[in-house]
């Protein structure tokens, strides 16, 4: 079943006016519940713009989005459980942190779904454990805190509200290795943990490779394709030509082929590349 | 060789916080090499980076530029002429509303004369690719772009070194491409010394040399070969190798003798084709 | 969205107004408003219409531009209709009497005058920014304030905060757009409840924006500095305003235009 649909889809910006760009052109797609789908496309390629549709931020010029089958703008008074349902982190969430404590910030969004006292504390304690926030960092004021943590407090407050699709936009950006380490392992724990769907945007070709189950590739405002990650991988070349940086492992592989060795090229994760590497190795005669 | 900047037994903590962020540290960099400097956030990079050029001065220690000490107030315009520094975010970095009036700021703050202006502000845009754009709005741009008008902002001066503080780090990769590829054609045809603060072990890679930091302490220093063959050391530093060191990590680890110095895709390669063909 | 507001909208172009020295250009702008405002006669407005509309075709700005600036204006210009209708009593009867209403020929005559002078002040200063870049206006400003240094006046930090503010407008706005957009996934309410929760609503904004403005304060200050910036002492420009001929040509044109405004004044009979 799939919990989001979105139906010809498009979008301009300044429509009708001399720089008018069409950010989206006619999307169609199905994201099934429980799927960790992977976004890429370089800026521009109108991500941004899907997602903010995603929740209710943008209306659709045309087209419509289905949550769980229903028209999200069929009743404009809905719109809010829509943003409660699918959780939107935008890139660097952490400049939208406002409160006294971490506490009352990760509280937020909770608090404006009307929850009880009990139910908000819960949720704000069990958002804290996802995110690798401590007890003491709860009482503590978000501007204390450093880049990455303030990030991850971001990401619980939007977590507090247990959406079923927690969308992320660039989570990892500006972070360092551990940083980005820390984040996405985080969210994949919660996707297994809670069984929810998780999109993430990303640029870094290497953790869409190492997270996602499918990914979604999108260039000037169309799906130029949407699939398993294996399959996507196994058009690296192309990925590479539209500019997209297809990571090192997978240009390393390009190469060999390159070379004159019959080798698969879908390779996207370093045990992924070994068992390859050995595969080939076996079935070419050579001896370990 | 020249030195070009040379810091000895360096220690900073700014004056709220008790701890200090710089730890005695002993850098030194020749003129025309390309370092990197690399370490987890907080570890002091950014501080250390500022006192190139005498936003901070050290509390123990000394930071020499050319010859001249950062502590020497008389010099400090000097010192920035000689060192410019290029930041993480473009948008805070940008004065003016027009491209070219934005590069020409420093020549404009050191008095130079107009005409000169024009000359070197031309030079610096086309050097950085960003000409085509001398006369649009900064916001019309993207992120790369911007980041290289930054930088046009810079070269502008004619300084002998450029310190880049994680300059790619919110951008995509298209703009990261153009970045680092101004930054590598200004240390190499322009003979600029470049150290590039980066959180990206593919930009380390093309580093002459890898400064590592550890919590306000030198580390590590090496080529980029000799940093990430030492797969575990770096990764216990919290930080990443290329993957194509990994991967002759991971492969050395099941029994296979593979080369973590094989950095580059080709070399790479080329050690993977051996490996199958062998 | 508010990305769609546009401040002080420029529109490059290479016409001899584009071209004209801004500080002739901030002076006339002036002059115009002052001397529009003298103009107490049908000449002089005529005249004033003609000079701007001529303007207009001069710097080829599209007359769409014109609509466009006065559009905002319009509930001003209503206001000062109505006021001055109702409130103008003139001699003899009224042209119209209801209840305690009376509108008189001079009341009907100040209006039209009055929405004259608005609509050419409005089109006549937006013409100043439109053919002018913000920076040559601040450039512009600071060289005419210049002598007020001697009274001590900071005319460079002045200036330079313009620049800045100027350069600053357009990312901030985004910066809000973002953090409205950010808040309302979290659910927050902005567009409804009484006064007081919506003054309660704008703090998960404002704070987030004060905290971003002065972070980039700060990131801009290093980055200046980094640049050797250090107040406006021995400082050069890149661009040299110089007087051109063709600034001479319209400064000539200019005076003769206000010469002859004023000169009506004393032809014909007033309006007002």
């Amino acid at each position: 079943m799939s919990v989001l649909k979105i139906e010809n889809l498009s979008y301009t910006y300044n429509e009708g006016m001399p720089g008018a760009t069409k950010a989206l052109d006619n999307v169609n797609l199905e994201i099934e519940e429980g799927t960790f789908v992977g976004v890429i496309g370089h800026t521009g390629c109108g991500k941004s713009t899907l997602i903010s549709h995603l929740n209710g931020l943008t209306k659709p010029q045309q087209g419509a989005i289905y949550l769980d089958g229903k028209d999200i703008w069929k009743d404009y008074k809905d719109i809010r459980q829509v943003r409660f349902t699918v959780g939107l982190v935008f890139q660097y969430p952490e400049y939208q942190l406002f409160e006294e404590t971490v506490y009352k910030d990760i509280a937020f969004g909770p608090k404006n779904m009307g929850l009880k006292d009990e139910e908000i504390d819960k949720r704000v304690k069990m958002a804290a454990e996802f995110c690798g926030i401590t007890k003491e960092m709860l009482d503590a004021s978000p501007f204390d805190l450093s880049g990455g943590q303030k990030r991850r407090v971001a990401i619980a407050g939007i977590i507090a509200m247990q959406p079923r699709v927690l969308v992320l936009d660039e989570p990892c950006a500006g972070l360092d290795p551990e940083g980005r380490e820390q984040i996405l392992s985080q969210v994949k724990n919660y996707h297994l943990t809670t069984g929810g769907t998780v999109i993430l945007v990303s640029h870094s070709m290497e953790d869409i490779a190492n997270y996602a189950d499918k990914v979604l590739v999108m260039d000037s405002g169309k799906v130029y394709k949407y699939a398993p990650t294996e399959e996507i991988f196994q058009d690296a070349e192309n990925l590479s030509k539209m500019g997209l940086g297809i990571p090192d492992i997978t240009k390393v592989f390009l190469k060999l082929r390159e070379m004159g060795i019959d080798i698969n090229t879908d390779v996207y994760t370093i045990p992924y590349a070994i068992k390859t590497l050995l595969k080939y190795k076996d079935k070419n005669g050579g001896a370990k | 060789m020249q030195e070009m900047i040379k810091a000895t037994n360096l220690w900073f903590g700014y004056s709220e916080e008790k701890k200090s962020v710089l730890n005695g540290i002993n850098f030194s960099a020749k003129k025309g090499e390309f370092i990197a400097v690399l370490g987890s956030n907080g570890c002091g990079k950014s501080t250390l980076a500022k006192h190139f050029n005498a936003i901070l001065v050290p509390e123990k220690g000394q930071v020499e530029v050319c010859g001249m000490l950062t502590s020497e107030e008389d010099k400090l315009l000097d010192i920035r002429q000689k060192v410019g520094m290029v930041f993480q975010n473009p948008d805070n970095q940008i004065v003016a509303t027009i491209v070219e009036e934005d590069v020409a700021f420093a020549l404009e703050n050191m008095g130079v004369e107009p005409a000169e202006i024009r000359r070197r502000i031309d030079e610096a845009m086309e050097k950085t690719g960003v000409y085509k754009f001398k006369n649009k709005a900064p916001h019309h741009l993207s992120g790369g772009q911007k980041q290289r008008v930054a930088i046009a902002g810079i070269i502008a001066m004619r300084p002998d070194c450029i310190v880049l503080d994680e300059p790619t780090a919110m951008l995509d990769p298209e703009g990261r491409r153009k970045v680092l590829k101004t930054i590598k054609s200004l240390n190499k045809d322009y003979g600029i010394t470049v150290i590039l603060i980066t959180h990206y072990m593919d930009e380390a890679a093309q580093a002459n040399r890898i400064v590592v930091m550890n919590k306000g302490n030198v580390v590590k220093e090496g080529t980029p070969k000799e940093i990430f063959s030492q797969v575990e050391m770096v990764k216990k530093l919290s930080l990443d190798v290329p993957q194509t060191s990994e991967l002759a990590y991971e492969m050395t680890k099941l029994g296979y003798k593979m080369s973590t110095k094989a950095i580059s895709i080709d070399e790479c390669a080329q050690q993977l084709y051996d490996f199958l063909k062998g | 969205m508010l990305k769609d507001i546009t401040i002080g909208q420029h529109f490059p172009g290479n016409s001899p107004v584009h071209r004209l020295d801004s500080r002739i250009k901030i002076l006339v702008t002036i002059a115009y408003v002052v001397f529009l405002f003298l103009s107490n006669n049908v000449a002089g407005l005529v005249l004033n219409v003609v000079f701007v509309l001529a303007i207009y075709g001069l710097a080829k700005i599209p007359i769409k531009m014109l609509k466009k600036s006065l559009k905002p204006i319009l509930p001003i210009i209503l206001f000062t209709v109505i006021l001055n209708l109702f409130f103008i009593t003139g001699e003899g009867t009224p042209l119209f009497h209801l209840w305690k209403i009376n509108i008189y020929k001079e009341g009907i005559i100040f209006c039209i005058v009055m929405v004259i002078r608005i609509i050419c002040l409005i089109s006549g200063t937006s013409l100043l920014t439109y053919t002018t870049s913000p920076i040559e206006l601040t450039d512009g400003m600071e060289r005419l304030m210049k002598p007020l240094e001697l009274v001590k006046f900071p005319v460079h930090e002045m200036a330079m905060m313009m620049t800045i503010a100027l350069r600053f407008i357009p990312t901030l706005i985004e910066e809000t757009d973002k953090i409205i957009s950010a808040q309302k996934s979290r659910g927050a309410l902005l567009d409804s409840g009484n006064f007081t929760d919506r003054v309660k609503a704008l703090v998960p904004i404002l704070i987030p924006l004060f905290i971003s403005a002065f972070r980039r304060a700060d990131e801009l200050a290093t980055a200046m500095e980094c640049r050797c910036y250090h107040g406006g002492k021995g400082r050069t420009r890149l661009k040299q305003l110089k007087i051109t001929g063709n600034d001479i040509t319209i400064s000539i044109v200019c005076v003769v235009f206000f010469a002859v405004v004023l000169a009506t004044r004393f032809v014909f009979p007033s309006l007002i």
